[in-house]
């Protein structure tokens, strides 16, 4: 995973709350097998319509994508994270998201930033007032800056470590492969395992 | 001070406590595999010369991409065929236990945990689709997690978690007949909205918890995501007991007893404190439905649809709206006078033998409505063979109902079984986002009885209204 420091581009207002993962990518694009592609898959329905943010000049190319709360919510398909990587967006900032959402995008290096209602409404109205404006993302200050004003953004010390190094979880967690093994190792006997059983003994 | 539930079995699974912010690393007792979120995850161990470390913790199943009719002709959709062909070559590759398509153990992924016995009292279990939740019925802890963690799961049989919150969920007194547990989750979602459990894992207690099956509780737990919380949980009980004993993988003999008496320490501490608590009275509750986009939106079925200008806060003034437009339905429609087009029973929430059986015993000796489509899936072969060794089957054929095999179906818009656009369904999914069954599709979320008082009238109804009718003939 690439190490993030600061991100800049521009904010995007997506002015919607509850945009559930089956809104960022719809079922029907999770029957592929690979990890990358799916840029024409975000957001697939809204996109139809000409009017759509992402449609817009300034924001075809991605940016920061300034949300309502509770994005993300629903489905656990890790393809809304990459949809939104392949598209370009770098960031997304909002009061409130779906736990497994950000989750995976913490896992896939999309940094997931928890704002203020107000600081929302003021990164849509810089944008609205001049679509295009960019914000600067600083992971380590935590704080998003559009139109001369800061704005602090939240993000777990442990998610923003990972980020600033750019460390792999799995390679992190095999380093306490004694304490797993250990662990293993007292593990009831009554646990059952997946092996087939007999049916009738 | 006590523990609840939840805090008991995370304890008992810390393999590494976190410091200094760091998460704990907690071991997972099941890792449930299917076609959808595993083949990416498969892909990063071979690229990282990774192993699947306890395949002997690991089961897969084929649910999302099969079809529910012909399962004996190859899958016509080239990209569902792959993704079901890549699964059985993965499993093959790794040594994983697998149930294909035509095997009597294949189902949706949380049918089968349970039946195999494998879904235990204090397990941990995850799983790359939000729906693991379910498994917290048993007392288990459940968790929906993303391609990455399914990576990390079959690499290190560990996950890293931060630590949650815990909320009780009390639901007291008694159901009225024609109430389900379907009733209630829609309620408490309706209540506390689709973010209110953020952070948070669910304790379900009450009489009215203790009162139900274990389906039910299954049912409930389920729907927790959709509240937002990571997870929900019952406390095992006596129900629980009963139910596990005697499954193929349950513990037996002397395993069985200790396993038994460890169960019985599972429950909330007396004295234990949640975080936050929400109450809901039992007898007070009516068969709910969803009107609008997201399963929040919910109302009792003898109410209206909603003006959206009732609505305080904007943002929920401005989903309402949009909701309602994308449903096509006017602020004041009684939901009563809601004609449907597509009825379906089935999906991970509600396509168990007592989901079936309920919507058989309403639909016994009538016939659909005209020009309604009525699809019952059961969730797994071995449910369909128990309905079958039951007469359900003719029960639905009987009313004019297609009998379908087991898998995902009609809740997500992943297989044949979709909805036109525009067409309208009441559905005991879990899901009534936009396009979810199938692109501008628009979904209602119902009881199996409200879906079934609804194939008969062919307008959103509830049990009452049929023994109502018959009151006035």
């Amino acid at each position: 995973m690439e190490k993030i420091s600061t991100l800049t581009g521009p904010i995007i207002p997506l002015e919607r709350s509850n945009v559930d993962t089956d809104q960022i990518i719809p079922a029907v694009f999770l029957k592929r097998v690979t990890k990358t592609g799916y840029d024409d898959a975000l957001f697939h329905s809204w996109r139809q319509d000409p009017s759509f943010v992402l449609n817009q000049v300034p924001y075809r190319d991605g940016g920061i994508l300034v949300v309502g709360h509770d994005f993300g919510t629903g489905s656990s398909r890790e393809h809304a994270v990459w949809a939104l990587r392949d598209f370009g967006i770098t960031a997304v900032l909002g009061p409130r998201f779906g736990e497994i959402f950000r989750g995976n995008a913490g896992k896939q290096g999309l940094l997931v930033g928890q704002i203020s209602e107000e600081s929302m409404e003021a990164l849509w109205a810089v944008a609205k007032a001049s679509p295009g404006a960019t914000v600067d993302v600083d992971l380590e200050a935590r704080t998003a800056t559009a139109g001369g004003v800061a704005h602090d953004f939240q993000i777990d010390d442990y998610t923003r470590w990972r980020l600033l190094e750019g460390l792999d979880d799995i390679a992190l967690t095999l380093r306490d492969e004694d304490a797993i093994s250990a662990f293993e190792a007292k593990r009831p006997s009554w646990m059952p395992t997946t092996q087939p059983v007999s049916e009738g003994t | 001070m006590g523990r609840t539930l939840a805090e008991k079995v995370w304890d008992d699974h810390v393999v590494v406590r976190g410091e200094d912010g760091a998460p704990d690393l907690i071991y997972i007792d099941l890792h449930l595999v299917h076609e959808v979120t595993s083949p990416q995850a498969f892909d990063g161990l071979r690229q990282a010369g990774r192993g699947l470390r306890r395949t002997d913790l690991t089961v897969a199943t084929e649910d999302h991409n099969t079809p529910t009719i012909d399962i004996d002709k190859p899958i016509q959709d080239p990209t569902s065929r792959k993704q079901i062909e890549t699964l059985r070559h993965n499993a093959a590759e790794f040594g994983v236990r697998i149930h294909s398509l035509g095997d009597k153990e294949q189902g949706i992924v949380h049918l089968v945990g349970p039946q195999l016995g494998l879904t235990l009292p204090g397990v941990t279990v995850v799983c790359g689709d939000s729906h693991t939740s379910t498994h917290g019925a048993f007392g288990a802890m459940a968790f929906g997690i993303g391609t990455s963690e399914v990576e990390h799961v079959m690499a290190t049989q560990t996950l890293p978690l931060k630590p949650f919150k815990t909320m009780a969920i009390n639901v007291e007194g008694e159901l009225r007949p024609g109430v389900t547990a379907k009733d209630i989750i829609l309620a408490v979602i309706a209540k506390i909205g689709t973010g209110g459990g953020a952070g948070y894992v669910f304790e379900y207690r009450g009489s009215a918890i203790r009162a139900l099956s274990i389906e039910g509780r299954m049912t409930i737990c389920n729907m927790s995501i959709e509240a937002g919380a990571r997870a929900g949980m019952v406390a095992p009980d006596e129900t629980t007991f009963a139910y596990v004993k005697d499954k193929p993988h349950a513990p037996k003999g002397a395993d069985w007893d200790a396993a038994l008496e460890y169960w019985r320490t599972l429950p909330t501490d007396d004295d234990a404190v949640f975080d936050n608590e929400i109450t809901i009275d039992a007898s007070e509750l009516e068969p709910f439905v969803t009107w609008g986009t997201n399963p929040g939106q919910g109302a009792s079925l003898s109410g209206e649809v909603p003006d959206p200008s009732s609505f305080a806060d904007p943002t929920d003034r401005a989903a309402a709206e949009r909701a309602l437009e994308y449903m096509d339905l006017a602020p004041g429609t009684r939901l009563k006078d809601i004609p449907v087009d597509t009825v379906f029973i089935g999906s991970c929430t509600n396509s168990r033998m007592e989901d079936l059986t309920a919507a058989a015993d309403i639909l016994r000796g009538h016939k659909k409505a005209d020009g309604v489509r009525v699809m019952v899936v059961p969730g797994s072969a071995r449910v369909r063979l128990e309905a079958e060794a039951a007469g359900l089957d003719k029960v639905f054929t009987d009313f004019g109902a297609e009998w379908r095999f087991a898998g995902c179906s009609m809740c997500l818009g992943m297989n044949p079984d979709q909805l036109a656009p525009g067409e309208r369904c009441a559905s005991t999914s879990n899901r009534n986002f936009e396009g979810r069954q199938g692109k501008g599709g628009r979904t209602h979320l119902v009881s199996p009885l409200v879906a079934a008082a609804t194939a008969i009238r062919g307008t959103l109804s509830s049990p009452w209204d049929l023994v109502r009718e018959q009151e006035e003939v």
